[in-house]
Parts: structure tokens; sequence; C-alpha cells
């Protein structure tokens, strides 16, 4: 257990113990952020280009936003400690819990983007499923951003005090997703796969901008990024993952197809790697008494 | 109850929507009064069945309880405090019977998806095993760490304040069982009135640090119905300084949600229309 910034030494706790209690997510709902945000930034792009008439691209966008969707539900739902009364989660709506509000924004994404999908490889009801995408790229911001708030929405310092910034990270890392998925897919001498490769370009910043803002405005509690725990290895691993990815995509993968699809994977296995790796560092700030106990009492010594 | 009309110590169950003139009810534990024998603990697993929580060897003092859990609803600390006198250092012991706090704004309440957590028509916060699937947001939301899911099970479990007894106007195990009355159950107004004289007493009797903690209705999480007379900062006996309820932030979080979906939008409408000739 490390202690946290200026800390060091002068909280006091009860024999070290965490004052919190670590979240029990299991590994299902880090691989749903990810799978969510490529979803969710995947049909938003399939719409953005349909309307453009990419229609190539919109095609295999929204293939992956029907794919990465279809495998949501069933992280979410094998994660419960009760998967038996996952539709208890439909007994209410309530505006106070990002995770009710997520539950009924999944539960409308899902079939609208595996609907729109299956309209478009069916060749069936094809209006219908114009309408269905629309829906789905509509939505497709919230599913990329509502993950932040559902993890800030928490006494977790790591993920608490990071509220202004994890909305932004998801984001840029969904998007960043989203492209390199449609780079992976797209033949490199096509028309449209300048417009993937600026939407992983775009995203790899804006991720890798607001990261950098979370861990410099708030050093103690991002404290687990840093150093030899598993969130700091996992941060270090997406971060090499992302670059290496973008890089190939970028350069070699314009002209050839393999490396255009490993470019792509190597992106996508960072995205993954950057939730695990948010969801680690929650778990060892709960676990640090310091995390929780310094940042309150400086707040109540500040304010006499 | 009118509008204007509200007590000081809150009253969550009128704001949740009961139609109830009933009291709120709480707990006061005076830890100036523990003695650690732990009677709490055992009477609370006796009348609410619940299972063990580990039979470890802590080495901290007396206590191989560790925290409150899915497991462990009251859970006493000992702290052995070294106190420097002429004749050299001295033990001072510091126990306390930690419980739920039972919020007056309960984060665990406010993030459950399935609405399993309810505030009952006594102010208090229960969670209806029956509804709840084990979904897990509470957990972290709970600025004291004391809700927690039980292996196995799969549901969280928690204080119920005693809900079946104090229905039925008893008092809950933990306080029947207290032999002295460290553990206070009654009217939150009634209680806070009382503690508020005995810790003017004891600080002019000699304990200068003497506090009442959870008792303040603008904390951070609008007082406690679980509040407690503490003789050293809350940090000494596992308790947070200054915990705030984290869905006081929500608003400004799904503002900022909104700002980064807007930011997606542009986003991708850039990287579609850049190379449009």
């Amino acid at each position: 257990m490390t202690p946290t910034g200026t800390d060091d030494g002068a909280v006091r706790t009860y024999y070290g113990r965490p004052v919190l209690k670590a979240p029990v997510w299991k590994w299902p709902i880090p691989v749903y952020f990810f799978t969510g945000g490529l979803a969710g930034a995947s049909a938003s792009l399939a719409l953005a280009a349909r309307l453009n008439g990419d229609e190539a691209l919109a095609r295999r966008a929204l293939g992956v936003a029907a794919l990465a969707a279809a495998a949501s539900p069933p992280l979410l739902i094998a994660d419960l400690g009760r998967p038996e009364r996952f539709l208890n989660m439909l007994r209410v709506a309530k505006p106070t819990s990002p995770m009710s509000v997520g539950t009924w924004v999944v539960s409308a994404f899902v079939p609208t983007a595996v609907g729109a999908a299956a309209c478009e490889r069916t060749g069936r009801l094809h209006r219908v499923g114009r309408v269905l995408g629309a829906v789905a790229g509509a939505l497709g911001p919230v599913m990329c951003t509502y993950t932040g708030v559902l993890l800030a929405d928490t006494a977790v310092p790591a993920w608490h005090e990071a509220h202004r910034e994890l909305p932004f990270v998801f984001a840029g890392s969904a998007m960043a997703s989203a492209g390199a998925a449609a780079v992976a897919l797209s033949p490199v001498d096509g028309a449209d796969v300048a417009i993937a490769r600026r939407l992983l370009a775009a995203g790899v910043v804006v991720e890798g901008t607001a990261s950098q803002v979370m861990e410099r405005a708030h050093p103690d509690a991002c404290a687990p990024y840093r150093g030899t725990g598993r969130a700091a290895v996992l941060a270090r691993t997406a971060r090499a993952l992302t670059v290496t990815g973008t890089a190939v995509a970028l350069t070699v993968g314009r002209r050839r197809r393999p490396a255009a699809a490993a470019g792509g994977a190597l992106v996508l296995v960072g995205a993954l790697c950057d939730r695990l790796c948010v969801s680690a560092a929650g778990v060892e700030s709960a676990r640090d008494p310091r995390a929780t106990i310094g940042p309150q009492r400086r707040r109540l010594t500040r304010t006499g | 109850m009118i509008a204007g009309d509200r007590p000081p110590q809150g009253d969550p169950a009128t704001d949740a929507g009961w139609a109830t003139d009933q009291p709120r009810l709480g707990f006061f534990t005076d830890t100036s009064l523990c003695i650690g024998c732990k009677a709490c603990e055992v009477a609370c697993k006796e009348w609410n069945g619940v299972p063990d929580d580990g039979f470890d060897f802590s080495g901290t003092s007396y206590d191989n309880t560790g925290a409150l859990g899915a497991d462990t609803w009251r859970h006493v600390t000992f702290t052995e405090k070294l106190v420097p006198t002429p004749a050299g250092d001295e033990v001072r012991w510091l126990m306390s019977s930690d419980v739920c706090k039972h919020c007056t704004d309960a984060a665990c309440l406010d993030v459950c998806p399935t609405g399993a957590l309810f505030r009952t028509e006594h102010g208090t916060v229960v969670v209806q095993d029956d509804v709840c699937n084990g979904c897990g947001y509470c957990v972290p939301a709970c600025p004291f760490g004391v809700i927690d899911q039980r292996r196995g099970d799969g549901r969280v479990w928690k204080c119920t304040l005693c809900y079946d007894r104090i229905g039925v106007g008893m008092t809950p195990a933990c306080a029947q069982a207290c032999p002295t009355e460290s553990i206070q159950f009654g009217r939150l107004d009634h209680l806070r009135a009382a503690a508020d004289g005995r810790a003017t007493a004891l600080r002019a009797g000699g304990a200068p640090d003497a506090r009442l903690y959870g008792a303040d209705a603008t904390d951070g999480v609008g007082g406690m119905g679980a509040f407690f007379l503490l003789l050293d900062d809350p940090e000494t006996y596992g308790l947070p300084p200054d915990p705030v309820v984290t869905t006081r932030d929500l608003a400004s979080m799904w503002r900022t949600a909104g700002a980064a979906a807007v930011a997606v939008v542009a986003t991708v409408a850039g990287a579609v229309l850049t190379g449009r000739r």
C-alpha cells in the first residue's frame, strides 16, 4: 500500500485499514466499458458516414457497432451477483443512479444497433433499418461517455476526483476504438478510410490529453496510475499499444492492408487495457486509506 | 409535516414520499461509555442471522472483526493510544462500536439501480434482499465502506437498524444488548439534544477532544441517522473525517458527460467532413 503525495506518514489511519470498500466489479465490467464505447462511437460513425454518402464505411462501422453492442448485455449480466435478477434493473428509472440511466440507454441502444445492422445485412425493412441506425447513432455519444459518470459517482478518490476528466478519457478511447476498427476493416485505398484514420487520430489525442489533464489535476487521487501497481502497468501497456498501433495504422497501414489491420488491432487492445487500467486504479485507490483520508483532512484544515 | 417545518436533523422519510408523521429514528453511539465487550456484534449476528465473517487473527489490539461489511453490521474498534505521562507512556483505550450511518443523503440509496435500497418510514436505509440483484454499485458509493457484497450469495447486506424490531416498537438488538448504554436508540431529535449535553459535559469534565461525529445536518451527508460521540479524530476510529455523498456532484458530472458527448459528435462530424471536396 503506497502512501500518497504529501500525506506521506502524516495521515492517521485505523491500523492501515481501508476506509472504503473496494469495487466488487470483475473483468466483465471494464470489458463492457470497452465494448460499449466501441459500439457507441461506431454507431455514430456509421450514421455520420451514411449522411455523408460513404455507404461502405457506414456499413462496416454499423457491423462493428452491432457486434460490440450484442456482446455488451451478456457482460453486464454476467457480473451481477444474481444474474437471474437482471430484469430488476428495469423496475425503476432513477436519474440519481448513473447505472439506472445507463441501463435504459443500453436497453435502447443495443436493439437498435443490432436491428439496424440486421436490416442492412438481410436487405429487409430498409427504411426501418435506417431509422434504427439513426437512433443508435444518436445514442452513441451517450454510450461513450455515461460510463465515466458511472465510475465518478462513487466515493473512490481516483474516480470521483476525476469526474471532470473521466468522460473525456472514455470518449476519446471510444472514438479511437471505432476509428481503429474501421481502419482495420477497410481497404487501404478506399475513398472513406481516411475518415476512419482521422477519427482514430482524433480519439487518441482526446484520450491522451484528457488522461494527462486528469493525472496532473489530481496527483494524489491518481497515484495508482504511477509506480508499479497493476493500474500503472496497465496504463503503460495501454499507452504503448495505442501509440504503436496508431503509428503503424497511419504510416505503413496507409499502403498495406495487413499493417492497417495490425495497427487497428493494437489500438483496440490498447483501449481495452485503458478501461482495465481505470478499473484497477479505482480498486487500488479504494484500498488506500490515505487516499481517502488525506484530501478530507486537508479540506477540513483549509476551511478550519 | 408541512414545508418549512423541517426538523434540524432532517426528515428523509418525508422527502422520500412517506406520508408519515413518525419521528426519525436512529442510533447515538457514545464511545466514551464503550467497554469493548462486543455484545452488540453478537446480538446483531444472532438477531439478524448474519453469517460468520471469518475467524482471522488480526494482531490489531482486540479487534479480530476488522471492518464493517456484508457479514458485519456492528464492529467494535480498539485503539491502544500511547499517552505520555510523568510516569512514562500509558495506554489509553479508545473503543467504538461502528455501524451503518443511515445517512440523510445516502449515496448507496441514490445509486441503487433496482430500488432494492430504500428509505423506510423511520428515515433509515434498508436493502430489500428479494430485490437486490448484486450489481455492486452501492459498494464503492458508500463513503464509509459499510455496505458490501456477500460471497456465495451475490447480494449486498448491511445494518437494517433492525427494521423488523423497531417497526413493532422494540429496540434494535445491539442497543438492547449494550450493557453500558454506549449504544442508544430512539428519536433522532431527542438523541441529538442529549448528545450535545453529553459532549459539553465531557469537554468541561476533562475530555477536551470529545466531539460529535455525524450530528451536523450541514455535513457532506446531510447528517447521519446513526451518529457518534468520539474522543479523538474520526480517522483514529477508521471513520472518514469529512465524508461527502458522491451524488452531490452528480449534476456537474452529467454536464461534463454532456460536453464529452458533444465532443464526440463534433469529432465524428469533423472526421467525416474534413476531407470533403
